[in-house]
């Protein structure tokens, strides 16, 4: 018999508007778990670890990284387009779905977001350590100087990323605090220790809820989903054009913009399900962030993984159709030649991982959801590093052909930059308030297993 | 007369809302709802103009491919033209396609962020500011309305409206200041007296150990 299928609440445990007041706030009021202080604590050695390495490089010499003459990018720029790929998710989420009214997002907004924010923080690390030098890095605005005048250049896609990164991080940092005042003013306003309120109404910037400050509040909200859209789009092709632009077999290609920004909602939502299902039961928020939010996100890594998978065959065929002998050698040597591990790690981690999804008892399972998770950071980071040292290994001129081996330097940095990347998270998590409760608040009525009596079947 | 300011505490969005329409067809003014989530068609209800922050969005936007057009065309075209790559900068039409880029990026970070600085400058909003809601629940489940008159059969006529429409408490006040100055006395009594008790029972504790001890013996 066919049965009308009912949509699941998403908020369930039968809360209300105060309920969810007291459960966000609980994490800020309440001090910490072992849990959060044992991966604190380890978190907080890989960063340190992580800063030692910087300190080393920079002190001796981009030298003690891996690189060779004729491979001057590799992990450094791949990390840079993996943590700066994972932030997509975190605007997607918040502003992509805002405009497309989807309420799911509000159970999960606010962490995406600050998982964008931290991740770009990551990425922003890279080209600055990679320039050695990192007390000019200013250099690359445009600023007047006194070498006459000698400005940046323009046409240069690399430049564009200086623009490209620094407008998503700034116009994404305003974004989510701009959606945090109203939920600093909750705390502020719970607070019973005077240092807590102080505090608290410090960052709450003395919100008071009127009804014309929730009018304007709402339109900047909307506006900022639409400015932030195209700009997330644009900053993946953007990324992208540092490979597009340039000449070499394996990067020179047309698809890199789409199938970049793909690649990187694919790795952004799988991060956002790894760091949400581990928050979910840090902080306890199995009634916020529900087995249908997880679906939602799975269904989108099976959308976006099989968009990546469409483009890594659509490039195969366009290196064959061009004709152009060193494109075709790039992508047979990228699959056949002595990275082919690395190829094929990705291709199964990308490609066939992800079509498990379609199985829905798979993908209503929160361990194999985070299981596949790991293998699709792992599949992304990948992707970036074929992309770039494969091409790069084996170059025009055979004589100068090399391998990259990373040293311990390029390994800890990397290291160094997860367990940053998850110290700030980790503070996040304790005190900022995780979920946009005033967002959410607004669709108890509809959503909330409370007054929603179309749970289960009932 | 002296006015009076009449507060409405609601625990319910549509309450607040009906309770608004009712009194605005009355002829009446709400001055102000204290809300923890936007509560849609309040503004009209209130009376409230339509918000006029996206149009300076599109200005802000405008303004910083302006600005950033006329960065580029100085810096790439002016100052000091460079051929890079066989490809000259004569003029910027010419190299307009590697320009679009940053123009884009330009316009967005002028429109988002000059927009978000010109709502916390209407709104009044900065760090470290000291004003806010007069009713702290108001951040948390309860929506408060704010109505001044001065006519005390006016007074007790809104206050019959606000009842009847599922007001939860309703007060009248001189001014918000009564108002907050009472809730945070209210408040202030409130921590004290948990932290009383809490020294009472320890005080209490050890005292009933001695007494029991002195039994004992």
């Amino acid at each position: 018999m066919y049965r009308s299928p009912v949509r699941e609440p998403l908020i369930t445990g039968n809360k209300d508007l105060h309920d969810i007041t007291v459960d966000i706030a609980r994490p800020i009021e309440t001090s910490a778990n072992k849990w959060w202080w044992s991966l604190f604590i380890v978190s907080a050695i890989a960063m340190l670890w992580g800063f030692g390495c910087i300190a080393y490089t920079i002190g001796t010499g981009v030298g003690v990284w891996g690189l060779n003459n004729t491979i001057g990018w590799a992990w450094d720029i791949t990390n840079f387009v993996w943590w700066v790929g994972i932030g997509h998710a975190g605007t997607l989420i918040s502003a992509v779905l805002l405009l497309f009214r989807q309420n799911w997002r509000l159970s999960i907004n606010r962490t995406s977001e600050a998982m964008t924010i931290f991740a770009v923080m990551q990425a922003g690390l890279f080209p600055l350590i990679h320039m050695g030098r990192l007390w000019v890095g200013f250099w690359v605005f445009p600023l007047p100087n006194q070498y006459g005048p000698l400005w940046v250049n323009f046409n240069s896609p690399l430049l564009w990323d200086v623009f490209a990164i620094s407008t998503y991080f700034s116009v994404s940092l305003v974004f989510w605090y701009m959606g945090l005042i109203p939920d600093f003013a909750m705390i502020r306003d719970r607070a019973i220790k005077p240092i807590t309120k102080k505090i608290y109404s410090f960052l709450s910037f003395g919100w008071s809820g009127r009804a014309k400050h929730w009018q304007r509040h709402e339109v900047m909200s909307l506006v900022l989903a639409g400015l932030c859209t195209p700009l997330v789009l644009s900053v993946h092709s953007i990324v992208s054009m540092d490979f597009a632009t340039s000449v070499i077999p394996g990067w020179h290609t047309t698809i890199f913009p789409p199938y970049f920004v793909a690649g990187a909602i694919f790795g952004g939502f799988a991060m956002c399900q790894t760091l949400l299902l581990i928050a979910r039961k840090v902080v306890n928020l199995e009634d916020y962030i529900t087995m249908t939010h997880i679906e939602y996100m799975n269904i989108i890594i099976l959308v976006t993984g099989s968009i990546v998978g469409c483009a890594y065959i659509t490039e195969l065929f366009i290196a064959w159709y061009s004709g152009v002998e060193f494109e075709q050698y790039a992508f047979l040597n990228r699959a056949t030649g002595p990275y082919w591990w690395a190829y094929w790690a990705m291709m199964t981690c990308n490609v066939i991982s992800p079509q498990l999804m379609w199985f829905k008892k798979l993908r209503r399972n929160i361990l194999f959801t985070f299981i596949i998770a790991l293998f699709v950071h792992i599949g992304m980071w990948f992707e970036r590093f074929v992309i770039i040292v494969t091409s790069l290994h084996r170059d025009f001129l055979p004589s100068s052909w090399s391998m990259f081996s990373p040293t311990f330097v390029d390994l800890g940095i990397f290291i160094g930059t997860i367990g940053f990347f998850l110290v700030l998270f980790l503070i996040y998590a304790r005190t900022f308030p995780v979920i946009a409760q005033a967002e959410l608040k607004t669709i108890v009525k509809t959503k909330s297993s409370k007054y929603n009596k179309n749970k289960n079947g009932e | 007369m002296e006015n009076k300011v009449i507060y409405g505490l609601y625990g319910d969005d549509d309450h607040v809302l009906a309770a608004t329409k009712k009194i605005v067809s009355k002829g009446y003014r709400v001055n102000e709802v204290y809300s923890p989530y936007p509560v849609h068609g309040l503004d009209t209800a209130m009376g409230l103009n339509y918000s006029r922050l996206a149009i300076t969005s599109f200005m802000y936007g405008l303004l910083g491919f302006g600005l950033i057009t006329l960065l580029m065309w100085f810096i790439m075209i002016s100052d000091w033209p460079m051929i890079i790559g066989g490809k000259p900068n004569f003029s910027y039409g010419q190299a307009l396609p590697a320009f679009i880029p940053v123009t884009f990026e330009a316009t967005v970070f002028c429109a988002a962020h000059l927009m978000v600085i010109t709502f916390l400058f209407r709104c009044g909003l900065f760090p470290g500011s000291s004003s806010r809601n007069p009713d702290p629940r108001t951040t948390d489940d309860k929506f408060l309305m704010e109505v001044s008159e001065s006519d005390p059969k006016k007074i007790t006529e809104i206050k019959k409206i606000m009842k009847e429409c599922g007001a939860e408490e309703v007060n009248v006040k001189n001014s918000v200041k009564e108002l907050m100055d009472e809730i945070d006395g209210e408040l202030s009594k409130k921590n004290k007296v948990s932290k009383r008790r809490k020294v009472k029972k320890s005080n209490s504790s050890f005292l009933t150990n001695i007494i029991n001890k002195i039994k004992r013996k």
